[in-house]
């Protein structure tokens, strides 16, 4: 049995089937992502597991220990909220300190411990100022402090960076996992950006519509996506509809073009198909041979910085390539006709 | 140019409405010895044991009340906030029903529940009918109570604290004394302030329970003496300025306050 461990997890809001049949099991140490878009069951399961909701059915034990029956107050979960949530009457440190002051813990002891959470979130001179005097950021580490103060056996973090601006969201993205990773603390993680998803856990849950619609390492969930769903909604995806021209040699026809895929087709001969193409793997041009080709009309040109991302219509269909931005290249104008080519291997189908 | 007329025109009047009254309450009041003015009026109030009598039976009535009201209000107000919303129409119908409902029916219906051949004869006793009289009071501070209550809790994140302190091993108890009312102090004051000042004016059903209260003594004055009233109208609005006063003070002077200092 693993050290968390989510059953069968059913929950109901009246008619409403929020989560569906919901199970994992969360190893000692690990980093844990639940990731979705709005509605799909995330934050009610996160909840069920912090004791703010009770399952309709279904068993969560951590440790070996069913909880399900426990209160929030007996499980030793430590949760971090999207609002910080910390209290506005209590200073930084008694805000840190109040978990251990509950837990009756001596004075001396209360403090040591608040010293080392500030030091571990870098906010260790910020202990006498109120929450008002902090900025977004702060009072987010102050939170992470004031959850991992009594040394709780799982962290819980609900959309714990989507009130913060981009920037503080990536560097605190790294200094949580960097946390996680010292203290070995088995955390799960809500949200809905796939970025942060991708970049902090070691496993993703995708959810959808109340159901796990993929589990997997991030470089499985974004390569190999298990379904549609889990393909559109992590990273971007290029969707072509096509015609099996020969399915046993995987010849397809695009907006009058061919493609050879090189691998059988379950769809007959004349079917149409969706091939999906990520937009990292189609390249402007034609770089190497055996990739496959095909011939559009630049129809959008948006430069993003680093990266210019370009729309190519082919006939009713569209494709998205992002390309780095280089000084000595000049990028596509629009209604421009040219070659994007993309190996056979990376088309899903 | 004209929007701005009307302004001020409003301004001027609401003062003249306002202020004229007290004005000449104020003027009366130091009228006491003839052809000068002169405090003889508010040290005949303040002299008299009758006024230090009833007023302090108000005061101490007034912070049973209080206490009473919190206890009732407040997490009566939480949980509407924290589980319970769709009950907010009904218990906010509740409590302004001692708006609608006169405090004489009020009080004719404790004495007919109450009275001495009643199950319950709070009335047979001086101390059964104080506490009859808190309850009164409570009833009809419920509404200012209330509504100041509720509107400190909507302006936290209830449920969030709540569950944040919940997380932290936290009991209901600790929740409401730690972190619900401190953050809520300043509303529970404006309430309990307002309700200080309604039970030290209150008439109707100290009289019919006769108890020694400010309210009656108030009644009597005004019958039989001329200055002495106008001196004790003006000593009650001082007391609800000054209540409104400490309301300021509390909200400047915590620390923990948004309110620029």
């Amino acid at each position: 049995m693993a050290f968390l461990d989510l059953s069968n997890l059913q929950k109901f809001y009246g008619t409403n089937h929020v989560v569906k049949d919901f199970s994992i099991g969360i190893e000692k140490g690990e980093f844990i992502s639940f990731l979705g878009p709005s509605g799909c069951g995330k934050t009610t399961t996160l909840r069920m597991v912090a004791g703010f909701e009770v399952p309709d059915q279904g068993a969560i034990s951590i440790d070996g220990q069913d909880v399900v029956r426990l209160k929030p107050n007996q499980r030793n979960i430590g949760m971090v909220f999207q609002a910080y949530a910390l209290f506005p009457n209590m200073t930084v440190a008694q805000n840190v300190g109040f978990g251990l002051k509950i837990a009756g813990k001596p004075k001396d002891q209360i403090a040591e411990r608040v010293t080392e959470m500030l030091a571990l979130v870098g906010l260790k001179d910020f202990g006498a100022r109120y929450p008002f005097q902090l900025s977004g950021g702060q009072q987010q580490r102050v939170a992470l402090a004031r959850a991992l103060a009594p040394s709780p056996q799982v962290l819980l973090l609900d959309e714990p960076l989507s009130a913060l601006d981009a920037k503080i969201r990536v560097s605190l993205r790294e200094e949580i996992r960097n946390i996680q990773r010292d203290l070995g603390i088995t955390t799960i993680y809500v949200t809905h950006d796939q970025e942060e998803a991708l970049s902090m856990s070691d496993r993703i849950v995708v959810m959808h519509d109340g159901i796990a619609e993929q589990i997997g390492e991030p470089f499985e969930i974004y390569n190999k996506p298990a379904s549609r769903f889990v393909a559109e909604f992590v990273g971007t995806l290029n969707l072509i509809d096509a015609t099996v021209e020969d399915s046993s040699t995987g010849r397809v026809k695009v907006a009058g073009q061919h493609l050879e895929l090189g691998r059988s087709l379950e769809a007959v001969n004349g079917a149409t198909v969706s091939l999906a193409l990520r937009p990292e793997t189609v390249r402007l041009g034609r770089i190497a041979d055996g990739d496959q080709t095909l011939t559009g009309l630049v129809e959008e040109v948006s430069f993003l910085g680093s990266v210019v991302r370009i729309k190519v219509a082919l006939g009713g269909n569209h494709i998205v390539l992002d390309t780095f931005n280089r000084t000595i290249s000049k990028p596509p104008s629009i209604g421009d006709q040219i070659e994007v080519s993309f190996p056979s291997e990376s088309v899903m189908i | 140019m004209s929007k701005k007329i009307w302004s001020w025109l409003a301004l001027v009047f609401g003062i003249l409405y306002f202020g004229l009254p007290l004005l000449g309450t104020l003027e009366f009041s130091l009228k006491m010895r003839r052809g000068v003015y002169s405090l003889d009026a508010y040290a005949a109030v303040l002299n008299d044991p009758q006024f230090r009598a009833t007023f302090s039976y108000s005061v101490i009535m007034a912070l049973f009340t209080i206490v009473l009201g919190v206890i009732i209000v407040v997490p009566t107000a939480y949980w509407v906030q924290l589980k319970y919303r769709r009950l907010r129409p009904f218990i906010e119908f509740i409590t302004l029903l001692p708006l609608v409902i006169p405090p004489i029916v009020v009080v004719f219906g404790y004495i007919r529940l109450y009275n001495t051949s009643s199950w319950l004869p709070l009335t047979g006793s001086a101390m059964g009918t104080n506490i009859l009289l808190m309850f009164g009071y409570a009833t009809l501070s419920l509404p200012y109570m209330y509504r100041a209550v509720d509107t400190g809790l909507r302006a936290i994140d209830v449920r969030t604290l709540t569950e944040a302190a919940e997380s932290l091993g936290a009991n209901w108890l600790t929740i409401m004394t730690r972190v619900i009312m401190p953050n809520v102090l300043v509303a529970i004051l404006s309430g309990a302030f307002l309700t200080f000042a309604i039970v030290i004016g209150e008439f109707v059903m100290a009289a019919l329970l006769n108890r020694p209260a400010f309210g009656p003594y108030l009644q009597i004055m005004g019958a039989n003496r001329a200055y002495e009233p106008a001196a004790l109208a003006v000593i009650a609005f001082a007391i609800t300025w000054a209540c409104m006063g400490l309301i300021q003070l509390v909200t400047r002077f915590q620390k923990f306050s948004r309110v620029a200092r």
